[in-house]
């Protein structure tokens, strides 16, 4: 199960922040600013593992990240999920927002923080519980002034 | 009020939105607080305001602001609001806000379950949907009691968007509420089934969390779970099945040797990496479970080792990591698979990422035999001098202690030359684990006798050096290792070679620097060695120099006598005393040297861990009787053991500190109960336990076992810095040594006759040290039994728990979910607009009485058959023993199972050899098809896993058919064909568009012509319209996207548009195209009628049975039947049949017998009845349209005529 999923940039302002357990504001930033700390001690060429242990939950979690240009993408699991699904998922999470916003950059998580909301709703339905099927996400929203085309997304190899 | 609605509006132009708060927020970096408190203050007056648009957008920077960190939930009432907007846009907006900032202890939150039962049953998805996902975040135990029913109804909603998100959220349900756990769980279940993947996946992820937290309760489901394990090719799906098998096999042993087999086979041919990692996974956990060695046992190992090893020698540092974590778990059973490949972890040790080291460093552990222990650690203590950073140098340092400590020292045979790296480890600076190395060496110089003279050199030269230790304060964690360094030279200073200088390396002004309790040490020690100084003089007739030591710690110990610290205080006055006293007696000329070495006179021995236990109670010692009654519980148990405790302890004097409390005590003992436990030096030695400590009175009770090292260690002497050089002829010497000990140990053994237990030197101590009596005092008198026991592993507030539920118990009545009663929508209606009518509870209920009687038999006997069930199930693997015992259906099923999965690969190969364009549409269409027949197939084989005996008695619900393999079907029909280009179709409706079929076309291209600018015209009739692109008239035909080579076949999906689907269609047209060969292009075109029949508007929908009685009670649907004579098929053919080209699905059956439902797009029930007679078949129809249905009718007489 997903616990939280952190996007914050190279300076450690959360860009999107969704917690899957309830956590107080202040702890909140703190767990993403300790995040921050220790993801941007790591080179990019080395693994994409932290065993963040205390920052959520205890021993069972692992925080999971990529980094892209500006922004950092992490998730913190626990042990249900398979390490490399989540890497190929938050993959898919980047090519969503990119798709939806074409050439997705920093500033559009921000300047659409509401659409970013309802994008991370697939990895959303992944905090719920889990997994989510990617072809499933409904094509093509079109609702009032609001009109997202999700793009069609390779299949999970 | 319209010129309200203009001036808010207005007012609307002057807000600020998101983009503006992010803009002024970036432009003000160095006052942001104060811009966003002046932010905060415009929201509030823009929450004020009527207008719902200016609310929404005030609530959406909110949550921009909470993302901040800020606290917005003062307008939780406001986010309220804006959740019951009917515009979607707004109400999102709420949901979201919501969904950051609601929790437990928000008290609005009551106010919201109104409103969100009414987005929950909107008509909208997208409301529905945002409503699901916003509950997901802030569902607490309330919202879920009230509205858990409401979603468990939306797990049967039409759209599988929706069915998916509800799915999901009902494990928050659970969580929160875990009494609808049991009423949920069977729907749940059948969503395993369902046939969007999408909802599959999201059953089978709630499933696995849950089996995951309470695995045995969900083994029952295991046979489901392999099913969709060996036929979904959804990886998603895969990776959580396969995970949630690896937290079953420890339940079930037979379950892993079920699994091997077919998790070998995903480990051969996924190319997903992330898949291979899980099996693999798996695969290990399966192999640990099980306990005695199967056949290919080995050969699952290598496979998996083999494996593990790509992932570790590929660049990708991800793969790299995950590799070593896994071979990690190999390495607890398997060890010697793993050591084949040290070189690459030894490789891993200079790896540029930490992670990776420090996996690398776990694995190490199991890799040490006697042989490579010391280069392994050279090498890892070369790391040590070139790590950066503290942390990772402070692991290595736990791990060089834990390598050569694990199993009673087992692979150290130099303790000289563990001693000298211990000793190089005191010079690492900033270690925090000074502890460690000291704990080590105390344990090395007290167990292992013969290395004393040596370890008591080598700390006298640590003292010595006390200025190097102690000089820089922030050394605090190394300066422990001087504690160790103390009471060694103390303890065993009849070894020592100058003791003289030690004495006066621990009387330094400088040991006052160091921390209380070394300093205590230091002075406790301080007279041991005084004594033996004393000693030493006496004999050699020196009472001059005897009297200059006395002088000396006269002069000295006052330094500690004015320690802060009490502990020391006491200590040195006392000893200061005591010294004064033997100064006196010293100007007297009397000998003092004897009486002064008694004060420490005995051997000390390590104490079994189990000593305590085994203590036997004396006779007519009643422990339980209360010596005084006490005057209340907690004092008595406060003091009793004490006294049992202080007993023990004035005994033990030296080695334990009579403060340490119980708790204290029972902690110390666990933890040398572990460093002890198998200790092969932890033999009594000396002549007779017994016969030893009759001389000393009072302690006979207690096994003390003392260690007698039997191993001849090497020649003291040799430098350290040497050591490393002459590795390899201590190697050489060092075997010889083994064979040495070994032959010693046997005839320790020997001498003892005791029997050899496996050669584990772990039963061997153990047993050693058992003595006769077997005592059994319980929780007061052995703190260890207090500590957690399995039981109280769990965390009485751990959600999980609740979550512990048998789920194969049949549902009691009182375990209904809580159905709302005001505001009920009409049951007409309701049925009308779920896709399975939903039962109301309160009008089920007499019917569901009747039915219990019938049923509850059966379902005790279901149940019963459950458990043999799963047990028949796992047994299936060629178990030589159990497979005479069991009945025969077996081979039939097993006979299936790789049929299908060939036949899988067949239509996946086809496809990848095609093009791509092609690939995608067709795939599509294959796989429903696919699903289709595989879902007939696997309820087939569900059933047929039931009861193998008494089936043609019992009625079957929800499942279709048979035994006998079903004919291969098509559901494409001819629609046209020439001499260039044969046309066969099929018709597909969607109960998510009413008004909407799809028509898949296959075109073959049957000519050597090349066929391109293909267009498909129909003449639209009123009812019937082909979707057109935009722009283009009725007349216009639609182009078909791909030309054809000759040979080729594709196809091309078109829309069309219905209005009315009671009645069968015929739609006129012409396939146009240009045939192009070697001799020219010529215009071609191709009419056909295109049929559609009230069948092609039906969709396979399932249907529960009393769902389904409860349709047919309501009398609101018209009836017919039609009767067909001269049909020899076999029942179940023909039920198949009817089934695949009519899109219905068995609800029941009974014999030659079953009822059937389907469902139109528009939404109209139609129940089928079909019945068998001799040589006629029987079809009684009811259908909320009459018309729909004599049509239908019609259709199905035309099917069976042809059988």
């Amino acid at each position: 199960m997903i616990q939280a999923i952190l996007v914050f940039n190279n300076h450690g302002k959360p860009r999107l922040v969704r917690f899957y357990q309830r956590f107080p504001e202040e702890i909140q930033q703190q767990i993403v600013r300790e995040t921050f700390h220790l993801v941007l001690k790591r080179d990019d060429n080395i693994c994409n593992f932290l065993e963040g242990g205390s920052l959520i939950g205890g021993p069972d979690y692992k925080l999971i990240y990529r980094h892209y240009a500006t922004l950092y993408f992490v998730f913190c699991v626990d042990s249900s999920e398979s390490e490399l699904g989540i890497l190929d998922l938050i993959q898919v999470f980047v090519e969503t927002l990119d798709k939806c916003f074409e050439n997705v950059c920093e500033l559009d998580l921000i300047f659409h923080m509401d659409k970013g909301g309802l994008s991370a709703a697939p990895a959303r339905a992944v905090s719920a519980v889990k997994n989510i099927n990617l072809p499933e996400i409904p094509r093509n929203i079109n609702i009032g002034d609001l009109n997202i085309k999700v793009p069609n997304l390779s299949q999970f190899v | 009020m319209a010129l309200k609605m203009v001036k808010g509006s207005i007012d609307r132009m002057f807000d600020k939105n998101l983009q503006d708060l992010v803009r002024g927020i970036r432009n003000h970096k160095e006052d942001e607080a104060k811009y966003i408190s002046q932010c905060i203050d415009e929201i509030k007056q823009e929450l004020k305001q009527d207008n719902i648009a200016v609310k929404a957008n005030a609530v959406c920077k909110l949550t921009y602001l909470q993302m901040l960190g800020y606290d917005i939930s003062w307008a939780a009432f406001n986010i309220i609001e804006v959740m019951s907007a009917s515009k979607f846009t707004f109400k999102r907006i709420g949901y979201l806000a919501a969904s950051q900032c609601f929790h437990e202890g928000t008290d609005v939150i009551m106010l919201t379950t109104n409103q969100i039962r009414k987005d929950l049953s909107s008509p909208s998805q997208y409301d529905t949907g945002v409503a699901l996902t916003g509950l997901s975040c802030f569902v607490t135990p309330d919202l879920a009691r009230d509205l858990a029913n409401d979603i468990m109804t939306l797990m049967s909603h039409t759209k599988p968007y929706i069915r998916k998100k509800a799915v999901l959220i009902m494990y928050k349900v659970f969580l929160k509420y875990p009494e609808s756990l049991r009423p949920a769980f069977p729907r749940l279940k059948e969503k395993l089934e369902d046939p969007d993947p999408g909802v599959q996946s999201a059953a089978v992820n709630v499933i696995c969390e849950l089996a995951r937290r309470n695995p045995k309760n969900y083994l029952s489901l295991a046979p489901l779970f392999f099913k969709l394990m060996t036929s979904s090719t959804n990886n998603w799906v895969l990776i959580k099945i396969i995970k949630l098998f690896g937290a079953l096999t420890p339940l079930e042993p037979r379950l892993g040797k079920k699994l091997i087999e077919p998790l070998t086979n995903l480990i051969h041919s996924t190319s997903a990496m992330s898949l291979l990692y899980e099996c693999v996974n798996t695969v290990i956990a399966v192999l640990i479970s099980l306990s005695s060695g199967m056949p290919n046992h080995s050969a699952s190992i290598q496979l998996c080792v083999q494996k593990l090893r790509i992932l570790i020698e590929d660049s990708d540092q991800n793969l790299k990591y995950l590799g070593l974590l896994a071979m990690s778990k190999i390495l607890r059973t398997h060890p010697k698979s793993v050591q084949a490949h040290k070189d690459l972890v030894l490789q891993c040790l200079d790896d540029k990422d930490e992670s990776i080291r420090l996996r690398a460093l776990d694995l190490l552990y199991g890799m040490v035999s006697k042989k490579n222990l010391v280069e392994i650690v050279k090498k890892l203590m070369s790391h040590v001098d070139k790590a950066e950073g503290t942390t990772y140098r402070d692991e290595l340092l736990t791990k060089i202690i834990d390598i050569c400590s694990q199993c009673n020292y087992q692979h150290v045979t130099n303790f000289q030359w563990y001693i000298s790296v211990l000793v190089e480890l005191t010079r690492l600076e900033g270690t925090r684990h000074g502890h460690l190395i000291a704990a080590q060496m105390l344990d090395v110089a007290i167990r292992v006798r013969a290395i004393r003279k040596f370890a008591v050199s080598q700390m006298s030269a640590l003292l010595d050096s006390t200025h190097l230790v102690a000089s820089s304060t922030q050394r605090s964690g190394i300066c422990e290792v001087l504690y160790a360094a103390a009471w060694i030279c103390g303890e065993f200073s009849e070894h020592l070679q100058e003791p003289h200088q030690t004495l006066e390396a621990m009387l330094r002004p400088k040991v006052t620097t160091l921390p209380g309790h070394i300093q205590a040490v230091y002075v406790q020690n301080v007279v041991k060695l005084y004594a033996s100084i004393l000693q030493q003089k006496e004999q050699a007739a020196e009472p001059e120099a005897a009297q200059d030591v006395t002088q000396l710690m006269v002069d000295r110990l006052p330094q500690f006598v004015q320690s802060a610290d009490l502990e020391v205080q006491e200590r040195a006055s006392c000893i200061l005393q005591l010294v004064k006293h033997i100064q006196k007696l010293q100007a007297k000329d009397v000998p003092v040297a004897e009486e002064v070495s008694a004060l420490f006179a005995g051997e000390l021995n390590p104490v079994a861990p189990k000593a305590q236990k085994k203590v036997p109670v004396p006779e007519g010692l009643d422990l339980d009787a209360w010596i005084n009654e006490p005057p209340s519980d907690s004092e008595s148990e406060d003091e009793k053991p004490k006294g049992i405790f202080h007993e023990e302890e004035q005994r033990h004097a030296k080695q334990q500190l009579p403060e340490a409390d119980e708790e204290e005590l029972a902690r110390r003992r666990e933890a040398r109960k572990q460093e002890q436990a198998n200790n092969p030096f932890y033999i009594k030695s000396s002549p007779s336990p017994q016969k030893r400590y009759q001389d000393m009175p009072g302690v006979e009770h207690i096994p003390v076992v003392q260690i007698d090292l039997s191993v001849p260690l090497k020649v003291p002497g040799m430098p350290m810095s040497d050591q490393y050089v002459k590795l390899e002829e201590e190697r050489r010497h060092r075997q010889r040594l083994e064979k040495d000990r070994k032959k010693k140990k046997k005839k320790d053994k020997e001498k003892k006759g005791k029997p050899r237990h496996h050669g584990s030197l772990h039963t061997e101590s153990d047993e050693d040290i058992t003595p006769a009596q077997q005592v059994d005092i319980v929780t007061e008198e052995m703190p260890e039994n207090a500590l957690p026991s399995d039981e109280d592993d769990k965390d009485p507030n751990d959600p999980y728990r609740a979550l512990d539920i048998d789920l194969d118990k049949p549902l009691a009545d009182s375990e209904k979910l809580p159905v709302q009663k005001h505001r009920n929508v009409d049951n007409s209606k309701s049925a009308d607009k779920e896709d399975v009518p939903v039962v109301e509870k309160k009008i089920k209920k007499p019917k569901k009485k009747e039915k219990k009687h019938r049923e509850k038999e059966r379902e005790e006997k279901g149940k019963e058959k459950e458990g043999e069930d799963l047990d028949f199930w796992l047994s299936t693997t060629p178990l030589p023993a159990a497979a005479p015992a069991l009945p025969s259906p077996l081979p039939a099923e097993e006979g299936e199972e790789p049929r299908r999965e060939e036949q899988g690969d067949e239509e996946e190969d086809d496809d990848s050899e095609r093009d791509p364009e092609k690939k995608s549409s067709k795939r599509k269409k294959k796989k429903h098809k696919k699903e289709k027949e595989e879902r007939s197939k696997d309820k087939k084989k569900s059933k047929k896993k039931k009861p193998p005996s008494d089936k043609a008695a019992e009625p079957v619900e929800n499942g279709a058919l048979d035994e006998e393999p079903l004919p291969p079907m098509s559901s494409y029909c001819l629609l046209a064909e020439n001499s260039y280009i044969r046309m066969t179709y099929d018709i597909q409706g969607s109960l998510q568009k009413d008004s909407q079929v799809t028509v898949s076309v296959v075109l073959e291209n049957q000519s050597c012509s090349f066929l391109k600018n293909m267009e498909l015209n129909v003449l639209d009739s009123l009812n019937t319209k082909l979707a057109r692109p935009e722009g283009s008239s009725v007349h216009d035909g639609v182009p078909v996207p791909f030309q054809l080579p000759p040979g080729i076949s594709n196809e091309a999906q078109f829309v069309f548009t219905i209005q009315s689907i009671v009645m069968a269609q015929k739609l006129k047209g012409t396939l146009s195209f240009i045939a192009k060969n070697d001799e020219g292009s010529t215009h071609e075109k191709l009419d056909f009628k295109l049929h559609f029949s009230c069948t092609s508007y039906l969709v396979t929908t399932p249907c529960y049975s009393d769902a389904f009685a409860k349709l047919l009670e309501s009398g609101d649907l018209s009836m017919s039947s039609i009767k067909v004579d001269g049909i020899s098929m076999s029942f179940q053919n023909l039920l198949a049949k009817i089934c695949f080209h009519h899109h219905f699905s068995v609800v029941e059956r009974v014999d030659s017998c079953a009822s059937m439902y389907s469902r139109s797009i528009q939404g109209h029930h139609v129940c089928l009845l079909m019945k068998k007679g001799e040589k006629s078949v029987s079809i009684d129809g009811k259908c909320s349209d009459s018309t729909l249905l004599s049509n239908l009718l019609e259709e199905l007489k035309a099917t069976l005529a042809k059988c």
